[in-house]
């Protein structure tokens, strides 16, 4: 190597190969133009300099003292952009293999590649750099040649030391023509998008393979309209035809339509072929036996092909992880030992179970990532998703059925096998959690302040106190979260009224959305009774099947998730009136669904709040009761006597009848009931069924099914909701919507829902617009307000109320719910539904007067 | 809120001093004003005979919740709905009783410039009261008024006369006589009983109160044989009150929006949790048996699970083989109760480093309680509703997964053997089921196959020959061999 510079040896313009997700360990002298490289190469923001946070510690980008705490500042930033999965350039000298160290662990903890670009530039050319830097002016000649010294004698180790890819670059014009290619990992095919067949472990079972490609479409390993079929490994042992497998299998990669990643099984044979020594135990020996009948040749075949497998693949622009024994999150489109050994086996307790076999550890109940992971090698009894990973194990080999997934319709396409090839050594069985066995749901999601995505309003955050309440509600009081699906948003009250007399009228209600901008809406009863939310399947296969509990066929539940009635077989016994009644009407077939999910009144109101009406409005009732007939007996008394009390007389006549009519108001709340005997449910909104929210089927369409099913109801256990449709902006239309309310409010009816018609409606900036407004009747509200809420110095202060937080409020609680729907109808895993579910709950108990 | 308090005469004592007694004109309505409404006094009846004076006092219920500020929020630092529809208008509260004090204060103190003689001695009087809440009932009243001369006429006023089955509401008509009192005695005596009965006040009980509560009980009081229910409900927690309402909030409104009281769902604290508890026998027991089976497992690092107040930690702590003592209970009140007795923010660091406190739920699994050496569930499978019980196993025995567990719960075939339980209740409003001994031994032993713990019980309390012990004890170990065998994970 010339001392002189490199001006005279030829030039080469290297490309160098760096993959896109990697830690880059820039290696060269003070002085070597490591910045200048990284500055012409990478991002800005993609390069860590040594200096620059020698600067955040210190002050000053030369101070040599702070280097310890600039080198924990630069770990530390380096491992969250790998963590988040950004390429990450180190520029620091490195020249000291304790300093590389550290990166290639912090490379090996985030499971990234750690690749060396080294500088290799003469001492002579970094000195004359230096010197012409004032801020390293004064730096002694002898670092420089320490930097150098300590450079050439790394050189050799790089790869040993863990580098996977080293360049080394020699002399200044190597470094000035070099170029940077970025390269994708090997398991990064997210730019295909299939459709994909994934098949789980076939294990030999050569014509069960034949029978499932033949169902899935393929003609000799060739599907007619392009599919791509994706193995998940475990093609060997202990089946029939390991051969046959592999042979078909290998044909179907080479000619580009499938996909393969290993499973543990070929990797041992793997090992096996290359002349390792490993114990042909677990079916090994039957593989071994029948590829001793093949050829030399096709052997060798073999061995090159497993031995290019790449343990996960990343698919359809990162919807789909495919890999033999699952994948936590963290280790998607990762490259490393401990990556391949996840995909490869799974991650174990450490236990062993009653026969002896390691109990894995369930991953896939901890998963929380978006891509769904396809996996295999646990035989399972169904392939069931279960936070959005499948395994696709179904015990072919074990006399069970071979399994494939079709991408991304989500489709199962399966077939029995022939016979048991192979006696399993334990039963199939799911231990599949927030599942079939009662494994709970994880703190992690609901506890603290959290931050919930909607795809209707964005980030909605719920604050650790509401959480916190929550928490305690959800857990003492709340039905199974499998049965749990949606909690209902509270509603905003309309506009106080400037009609006199009035604390609620319909004329600000209707003026309000048409303001919105809304045309058309309908007007709803408000059914005197408590809101309930039932959830309804066809059957108890349905409910098993979908929702994962046995012995129930539903939920029916209150506002904060509570079981509505005490005695389960009541509510069953409501379920299946309403089962019966959506057969009758045939909207199971009509909405190609086994369950529904209702969003309903339950009347009576005593039914439920009979505690609340004694010992409030009850109360409030006998004592007014109680008290009037000897307060006016007195002032009447005096009265007479000739004392001057008649403004009080005529005062204390007034407060007695507004308490009287007080009572009679909470009384149209309260029947007796006997079973279900005088029990009502008025249904007002079908919120989902499967596959689909229906939270935006505008409400003529929802009231029109569900005249249906109450139509249908031959139990008298249905109502009706009595509705109006009312143009916003036409005044006999507003009118008309008036004279229906105070009629219906004059009759002592609770009042109405003005909704807009379209259901799930923006207006003009893009933003939810409220998805109800209640108007209250007059009389109702002396229940909320108080007895003498009417009389005029009363009605005069209520008026100050504060509807904004209340109307935010509700906006958010609705995109919640929307959210809860919507992650139920697609299949969502549950924590995921749960988490939305649990936002309601926690908004609701956010600080916001209770009256509105 | 009403109240007549009448007298007789005689051409020589006439009915009508009642009138210079009082300090009130009995030929005018007098109206006074006191901070939630006014106070009239009038004269339904004045004759020579016979003179009745009544007090009434105007409640404004608007004025009552809005006196606290903040925008919308309901005002009063307690944000209930049932502010607005409140009883407080009607009923013969404190707020009365202040009144009374207001509008009657010299009367109260026995001072009559015009009829000293007769403010000094007994009179004939007849004191109605239409509407009193009374927590106690017809009862106490009686225990209360009686002892101090008066007789009693009290009958319970029903809940709602169309709905008979609701029974009897917490109020009570009143009428009391006594023809040995002084108007000032009388005057007193409903001054301080008025608020014992309603047991609820409407201002913030400050120090003064005593003092109060001294002048007006100043004769009476200190011979009463319910002086100590009188004083504890006169000073009725003090300070509690207002801390109670602040921590509540979150509580309280998701109960309303359940059209439920607070009480239905905030109840993981016992009511009376705030007096200093003399701990019963049982319960010291419970935590010995406890104590002794953690000891016997040598266990070192404990979980306290379904704390509550925090009873057992503090236990736990003054035994130094307990180095880390985690209390997890999923009411935020029972724990900053529990911090508060264990003095937290007061202990040494060295102590508080072996002690935490976390919020956390056993209807989920949560990996901030993987690895200890034994977790504890004292009297909190009971609070499990049946079908969410699976639930709590797999949080516990299969995910936290300690090396040791101990479960207790009550037997309920010892509850015949308890005098004040009737017949078929539970021990705790909260308690969604109670189990026999052999219901306890079947779940434990199924859960104990199934998560691979062995399980032995051991009785707590006298276990009676029949019916077995108050509280049965179960005892899980761990089973399961934890030696990894890689190579079988690999080769499965």
């Amino acid at each position: 190597m010339s001392t002189t510079g490199s001006s005279r040896t030829p030039v080469r313009a290297r490309a160098l190969p760096v993959t896109d997700l990697s830690l880059v360990v820039l290696i060269g002298a003070s002085g070597s133009g490591k910045s200048t490289f990284a500055q012409r190469h990478f991002t800005p923001t993609e390069v860590i300099s040594s200096d620059f946070c020698r600067g955040l510690v210190a002050d000053d980008e030369n101070d040599q003292s702070a280097s310890r705490d600039a080198f924990d500042v630069l770990h530390y930033i380096a491992g969250k952009r790998l963590a988040a999965g950004r390429r990450t350039v180190v520029d620091a000298t490195n020249v000291q293999q304790d300093a590389r160290r550290q990166l290639i662990d912090l490379a090996r903890k985030h499971d990234v590649l750690p690749i060396a670009v080294v500088l290799d530039v003469p001492e002579q050319v970094c000195a004359e750099r230096n010197a012409g830097r004032a801020d390293r002016a004064d730096m002694p000649r002898r670092v420089v040649q320490r930097h150098t010294r300590e450079l050439r004698r790394s050189l050799r180790h790089l790869e040993r030391e863990g580098f996977r890819k080293v360049h080394v670059l020699r002399g200044v014009a190597e470094v000035e023509h070099a170029t940077v290619v970025t390269e994708k990992r090997f398991n990064d095919l997210t730019h295909l998008t299939g459709p994909f067949d994934i098949v789980g472990d076939v294990h030999g079972c050569a014509t069960e393979l034949e029978t499932l490609l033949a169902k899935l479409g393929y003609t000799d390993g060739v599907h007619p309209e392009g599919r791509t079929a994706v193995f998940v490994g475990d093609l060997v042992d202990r089946g029939p035809d390991s051969p046959g497998v592999l042979r078909r299998v290998m044909s179907m990669v080479r000619s580009g339509n499938a996909l393969c990643v290993p499973g543990n099984h070929e990797n041992k044979y793997g090992r096996h072929l290359k002349g390792r020594k490993v114990q042909l135990t677990h079916g090994l020996a039957e593989t071994v036996a029948q590829m001793e009948r093949e050829s030399e040749e096709f052997r060798a075949e073999v061995r090159d092909f497993i031995d290019g497998l790449v343990s996960h693949y990343v698919l359809d622009g990162g919807r789909l992880v495919v890999c033999h024994a699952g994948l936590p999150e963290k280790y998607h489109g990762r490259t490393s030992g401990r990556v391949r050994g996840h995909a490869l086996y799974g991650d174990t307790t450490g236990e062993t179970d009653e026969f002896g076999l390691p109990v894995r550890y369930p991953w896939a109940e901890d998963y929380r990532g978006r891509a769904a992971v396809v996996y295999g090698h646990t035989p399972v009894p169904g392939a069931t998703w279960l936070n959005n990973t499948l395994c696709l194990d179904t015990g072919a080999v074990f006399g069970g059925r071979l399994t494939a997934l079709r991408w991304p319709e989500r489709e199962i396409v399966d077939v029995p096998a022939e016979r048991v090839w192979y006696e399993p050594v334990k039963p199939l069985r799911t231990e599949a959690p927030g599942g079939h066995d009662g494994r709970p749901l994880d703190l992690a999601d609901v506890r603290g302040r959290r931050v919930v995505e909607t795809r209707h309003a964005g980030r909605i955050t719920v604050r650790e106190e509401n959480g916190a309440a929550a928490l305690e509600v959800m857990s003492r009081f709340a039905t199974d979260p499998r049965l749990l699906p949606y909690l209902p948003p509270t509603m905003a009250p309309t506009a106080t009224s400037g009609v006199d007399g009035y604390l609620e009228h319909p004329r600000e209600a209707f003026a309000q959305y048409a303001a919105d901008g809304v045309a058309r809406v309908v007007c709803e009863e408000k059914h005197m009774g408590s809101r309930a939310v039932v959830l309804v399947c066809r059957d108890a296969e349905a409910a098993r099947d979908r929702f994962g509990v046995e012995g129930v066929t539903g939920s029916l539940y209150t506002r904060t998730g509570r079981p509505f009635l005490d005695d389960a077989s009541v509510t069953e016994e409501i379920l299946d009136r309403l089962r019966t009644a959506a057969g009758e009407a045939g909207l199971w077939d009509e909405l190609a669904t086994d369950w529904l999910l209702l969003d309903a009144e339950l009347m009576p109101w005593s039914l439920k709040a009979a505690g609340l009406l004694r010992s409030q409005y009850a109360a409030v009732g006998a004592a007014s009761a109680a008290v009037f007939p000897g307060v006016l007996g007195a002032l009447e008394g005096a009265a007479a006597r000739g004392v001057e009390v008649h403004d009080l007389l005529d005062r204390q006549r007034a407060r007695a009848a507004d308490a009287a009519a007080f009572t009679d108001a909470y009384r149209r709340y309260c029947w007796p009931t006997d079973g279900l005997d005088g029990v009502r449910l008025a249904p007002f909104q079908i919120l989902a069924v499967q596959g689909r929210s229906l939270a935006a089927l505008p409400h003529d369409e929802q009231l029109g099914l569900l005249d249906r099913l109450v139509e249908h109801d031959g139990s008298g256990l249905l109502q009706t909701t009595r509705r109006l449709y009312v143009d916003t902006g036409d005044p006999e239309s507003v009118a008309a919507g008036t004279d229906w309310w105070l009629e219906m409010t004059g009759r002592g009816g609770e009042g109405m829902v003005v909704k807009p018609l379209g259901a799930l409606v923006r207006d003009d900036k893009g933003r939810l617009v409220q998805p109800g407004i209640k108007c209250r009747g007059r009389e109702y509200l002396r229940i909320i307000y108080g007895p003498e809420y009417t009389r005029p110095d009363h009605l005069a202060r209520l008026r100050h109320r504060f509807l904004n937080h209340k109307r935010s409020l509700a906006v958010r609680e609705y995109a919640l719910g929307l959210e809860a729907l919507d992650r139920l109808a697609d299949g969502e895993p549950l924590w995921r539904v749960h988490e939305a579910v649990f936002g309601v709950l926690a908004l609701e108990s956010e600080p916001v007067d209770p009256r509105l | 809120m009403f109240l007549t308090v009448t007298t007789t005469g005689t051409p020589e004592h006439p009915a009508t001093d009642l009138g210079f007694l009082l300090h009130k004109h009995p030929g005018r309505a007098q109206a006074f004003s006191t901070s939630f409404g006014t106070a009239h006094v009038l004269y339904p009846e004045a004759e020579e005979q016979r003179c009745t004076a009544a007090l009434l006092l105007e409640v404004d219920p608007v004025a009552l919740v809005r006196r606290g500020k903040g925008k919308g929020r309901g005002g009063a630092p307690d944000a209930a709905l049932a502010q607005y529809v409140n009883d407080r208008p009607y009923a013969a509260s404190s707020l009365l009783a202040v009144a009374l004090r207001t509008v009657f204060s010299s009367a109260m103190r026995g001072v009559c410039k015009a009829r000293p003689e007769r403010a000094a001695r007994p009179l004939p009087l007849r004191v109605e009261i239409p509407a009193l809440p009374a927590r106690g009932g017809p009862g106490l009243v009686r225990r209360l008024f009686e002892p101090l001369g008066w007789t009693v006429a009290v009958d319970a006023v029903p809940l709602d006369t169309e709905f008979p089955e609701w029974g009897d509401s917490r109020y009570v008509r009143l009428v009391l006589e006594s023809g040995t009192l002084t108007l000032s005695d009388a005057l007193r005596h409903l001054y301080v009983l008025l608020p014992v009965l309603d047991d609820a006040k409407h201002y913030w009980v400050s120090p003064d109160e005593v003092d109060k509560l001294m002048r007006a009980g100043a004769g009476w009081l200190p011979g009463h044989p319910e002086q100590k229910l009188i004083t504890s409900r006169y000073l009725s927690r003090r300070w509690s009150l207002t801390r109670e309402a602040m921590d509540r909030l979150e509580l309280i409104r998701l109960a309303e929006t359940d059209d439920s009281e607070v009480e239905e769902i905030d109840n993981a604290v016992e009511a009376e949790a705030e007096q200093e508890a003399r701990p019963t026998p049982l319960a010291v027991r419970r935590r010995e048996a406890i104590l002794t089976a953690l000891r016997d497992h040598a266990a070192a690092r404990v979980l306290d699970l379904g704390c509550g107040e925090g009873h057992l930690v503090r236990e736990l702590l003054q035994e130094p083989r307990f180095t880390e003592i985690v209390g997890v209970d999923v009411s935020v009140r029972a724990l900053t109760i529990a911090s508060r007795r264990l003095k937290l923010d007061r202990m040494g660091e060295r102590q508080a480093a072996r002690v935490q406190l976390l919020q956390g739920s056993l209807a989920y699994t949560d990996k901030r309680l993987k690895g200890y050496d034994a977790a504890v569930l004292s009297e909190v499978v009971e609070h499990v509703d049946l079908p969410r019980l699976p639930a709590l196993e797999y949080a516990v025995f299969g995910s936290a997964r300690p090396r040791t567990v101990v479960v207790t719960t009550p037997n309920v075939e010892y509850n015949v053997r308890w005098d004040t339980l009737p017949a078929g209740h539970v021990r705790h409003r909260d308690h969604r089921f109670e189990w026999t001994r052999q219901e306890f031994r079947t779940w434990a032993g199924r859960v104990a196959e199934r998560h691979g713990y062995a399980v032995e019980f051991r009785p707590v309390g006298d276990d009676d020959p029949e019916v077995g012990p108050p509280t049965q004890l179960a005892l899980f170990t761990l089973t399961t061999p934890a030696t990894p065998t890689e190579k079988e994970a690999k080769a499965a």
